[in-house]
């Protein structure tokens, strides 16, 4: 059965071949020169901080257009490999033998449904998540130091750092797991609808619906958020911001010790400890109210920032807990899958 | 060796007709004992019948005492069809002419007689299935 | 004789509708059975549940005395070649065979080449480039490779041209006569039946309507044929299978053990085909209830 199986699967894996083989090459032919640029453009020696993102904004300027492109392509397609297999490996892999009739000829041969079942969804779940962990192999290997550039560039923005939304998912081994997941996902979605389109539309929707819910709900809670107290100077509170309700916060500074950390949340505090209200404070609430003034009365406030937030070096942490958990529900998954076609027969 | 024919528009089942070219052909001498009969699987392969009729047919000729099955080896004609002697069917045959001669004088038609002929027929020899 | 498929009560219904109800077959071994009926009487939901694709919603089903499909034991034992014959379009013949030995411990390589090269099958082509008549031969060979003790067939010839029909069964009956397996067949051609069949089961509108041995039904009905009579005159042992009247003459198809006496009927014995055809369209006459061509009240 499982070389029926692989017989079964051979056109999508070649399928996956070739697209893998095109991407290995365009990255393998662009990579090196990326490289000497990054290396003799001294961003990973760089100390000094504003150094650092000057040097870093330099570099990105400097790169050609071509790798630019290549650069958001290739994240894009990671994003892409694990709904594709969802769609084009997981949903067709039992609905396509009902719509053809053929599941009739294999439900009458000497092997039981479980084991038809099972054989299947390991030679094509393990095809993707190969498939899935050799596209992220590349695109992390070549998109480095670009990623690193970028970080520096963009302030360590949400979008740009390694914990981010964008870079998380697209690199190291968490397009394992989703690829892993997204398959489990359209078999089931495959087994219960039994036809092929109205299948595929429920697995990308139910699989970019928990992408997005995720990395908020879940991921964010996965390790308890640490915590750090910033103390605010005058310069640091002209950068006011509106908070939840009608509240009025004062952004962090960016600090060297939460570089690449994932911001979850803050509060700024004042003095005691009660949370900061503006309102108290008519220098800054007065209809034609000066900058200036304000910035005076605030200070003997002694404002505080507080903030909630996921270090940088938790990252591989975060890598292995996601993958693991996508994986495991994927494997649940499958084991309904062999559960359900066991007990229920063709109708 | 004898071949078989089916006759699907005939209404005769399938294995009265086997039967019933056997004997024609032991009558007309087209079989002699010793030869052997087409086995179940030569019939089926020209016939595509079910090979059950074949066996079925083949054990009645057995019991009527005509063939004798060889295990292993094939079915075999033993015996023959007891042939009348033909002094005895002259003599049925001008009993026949003369009777029917006498029906047409006392004004039967000819589909009155064989309607006679066939109820006689029946009643004697007892028909059950086909 | 053992049975090879034994129900009781048997149902099956999907929504409000019933696509088989109260059925209780013992079907022995041994026997070439013919499943008759028109389309929609529930032959296929019969077969399916006899090969495990469909449970029932009541009643019991046993084949070779065990349930569908129980396990990977019972599923070589019993092979099954689906309605429009399924196979893999993109797969070759060759590939076909090599599924076959993989997915069935039993199997028979050597025969199912010999049965290919037979039909004249090329092992490279792809089995979506074959006609009906050799997608059924090769069908045929991947259910009779396994080397099963009972065959189930669900309307196999049913789209064939005559001659691949011919082929198809000469094919089927050749591997009955060699391995002496149990079949069961289903058709709503009648004419095929009386050359292959030696057990006979009639379904209309998703119940049995006759079941039992071709040369014992053949045995018990006549057709009685004589002048104008009332059907209630005849006796209680003939059960009245199909009737039709003119001014002056009576025709019946009757059912009975014993012989039929009564000198005023000339007494014909009744087709194959005729007895299933008046079994068919007596179910259909109840359940419509309407006035039968011929009667002349």
């Amino acid at each position: 059965m499982i070389r029926f199986s692989w017989v079964q699967f051979r056109v999508q894996a070649a399928v996956a071949a070739v697209a893998l083989a095109a991407f290995a090459v365009i990255l393998a032919a662009t990579g090196p020169h990326l490289f000497h640029l990054y290396d003799t453009s001294g961003v990973a020696t760089c100390q000094a901080r504003a150094d650092c993102v000057s040097l870093a904004s330099s570099l990105v300027s400097r790169i050609p257009g071509f790798y630019t492109t290549m650069y958001f392509l290739g994240t894009g397609i990671l994003f892409a490999v694990p709904l594709l297999i969802g769609a084009f490996w997981g949903a067709p892999l039992i609905t396509r033998e009902f719509e053809t009739g053929t599941v009739r000829l294999a439900w009458t041969q000497g092997v039981t449904r479980g084991r038809w079942l099972t054989a299947k969804l390991a030679v094509v779940g393990l095809g993707a998540m190969a498939t899935a962990g050799l596209f992220s192999l590349l695109l992390t290997w070549w998109a480095g130091p670009l990623d690193t550039a970028t970080a520096l560039k963009e302030n360590n923005s949400i979008t740009f750092i390694r914990l981010g939304f964008v870079l998380f998912a697209t690199r190291d081994i968490t397009p394992i797991g989703y690829a892993a997941f997204a398959f489990a996902l359209g078999v089931t979605a495959g087994i219960l609808i039994r036809r092929t389109i109205p299948a595929m539309a429920v697995t990308l929707a139910v699989f970019a619906a928990v992408q997005i819910a995720w990395p908020v709900w879940v991921r964010a809670h996965l390790i308890t958020p640490a915590q750090t107290v910033v103390a605010l100077t005058a310069a640091d509170t002209a950068n006011l911001a509106q908070g939840p309700g009608n509240t009025v916060m004062v952004n962090p500074p960016s600090l060297p010790r939460l570089s690449g950390s994932w911001i979850l949340n803050f509060r700024t505090i004042e003095g005691a400890g009660h949370a900061f209200n503006v309102a108290t404070v008519p220098a800054c609430v007065a209809r034609n109210a000066n900058v200036g003034v304000c910035q005076a009365a605030l200070g003997p406030l002694h404002l505080r920032d507080v903030i909630a937030y996921q270090p940088a070096s938790r990252f591989w942490a975060f890598q292995w807990y996601e993958t693991g958990i996508f994986v495991a529900l994927a494997v649940a998954l499958a084991g309904f899958c062999c559960w359900w076609i066991q007990r229920r027969r063709l109708s | 060796m004898i071949e078989f024919q089916l006759d699907e528009t005939s209404g005769v089942a399938t294995y009265l007709q086997l039967v019933q070219q056997v004997h024609q052909a032991l009558r007309l001498g087209m079989l002699e004992p010793g030869e052997q009969l087409p086995t179940a699987q030569q019939v089926v392969a020209r016939l595509a019948i079910n090979p059950n009729t074949v066996l079925k047919a083949y054990r009645d000729l057995e019991r009527e005492g005509l063939v004798r099955a060889r295990p292993g080896r094939g079915t075999f004609v033993t015996g023959s069809l007891p042939r009348t002697d033909p002094d005895t069917q002259a003599r049925y045959l001008e009993a026949m002419t003369d009777w029917l001669r006498s029906a047409r004088a006392a004004g039967l038609c000819p589909d009155d007689i064989e309607a006679i002929y066939r109820t006689a027929f029946r009643a004697c020899f007892a028909e059950g299935a086909a | 004789m053992t049975a090879v498929i034994e129900t009781t009560g048997l149902g099956k219904q999907y929504g409000r509708k019933w696509a088989l109800r109260d059925c209780a077959l013992a079907i022995p071994g041994g026997h070439v059975v013919g499943l008759v009926g028109p389309n929609g009487a529930g032959k296929t939901t019969l077969l399916h549940m006899a090969v495990g694709l469909v449970t029932p919603t009541c009643g019991t089903i046993r084949v070779l005395g065990e349930p569908p499909a129980a396990g990977p034991a019972l599923l070589e034992r019993v092979g099954f070649v689906a309605q429009d014959t399924p196979v893999y379009p993109r797969m070759s013949v060759g590939g076909h065979l090599r599924f076959g030995a993989w997915l069935n411990p039993d199997w028979d390589s050597g025969l199912a080449r010999r049965r290919i090269e037979q039909v004249g099958l090329d092992p490279r082509q792809r089995a979506g480039s074959l006609s009906g008549g050799e997608r059924a031969q090769l069908a045929l060979t991947l259910a009779l490779a396994k080397r099963p003790e009972l065959l189930v067939l669900d309307e196999p010839v049913a789209s064939l041209d005559p001659l691949a029909r011919r082929d198809f069964l000469r094919a089927l009956m050749e591997a009955v006569a060699e391995h002496g397996l149990s079949v069961v067949l289903s058709s709503h051609l009648v004419g095929d039946l009386e050359r292959v069949c030696d057990y006979l089961v009639v379904l209309v509108a998703s119940r049995v309507r006759l079941a039992g041995e071709v040369a014992a039904l053949r045995a018990s009905h006549y057709r009685l044929s004589g002048p104008r009579r009332d059907p209630g005159t005849l006796p209680a042992s003939q059960e009245i299978i199909e009737e039709s009247h003119t001014d002056k003459q009576s025709t019946f198809l009757v059912r009975t053990d014993g012989p039929v006496h009564d000198p005023a009927w000339t007494v014909t014995p009744v087709g194959l085909e005729d007895l299933v055809l008046a079994y068919m369209s007596r179910a259909d006459d109840a359940a419509a209830r309407r006035p039968r061509l011929g009667v002349v009240s």
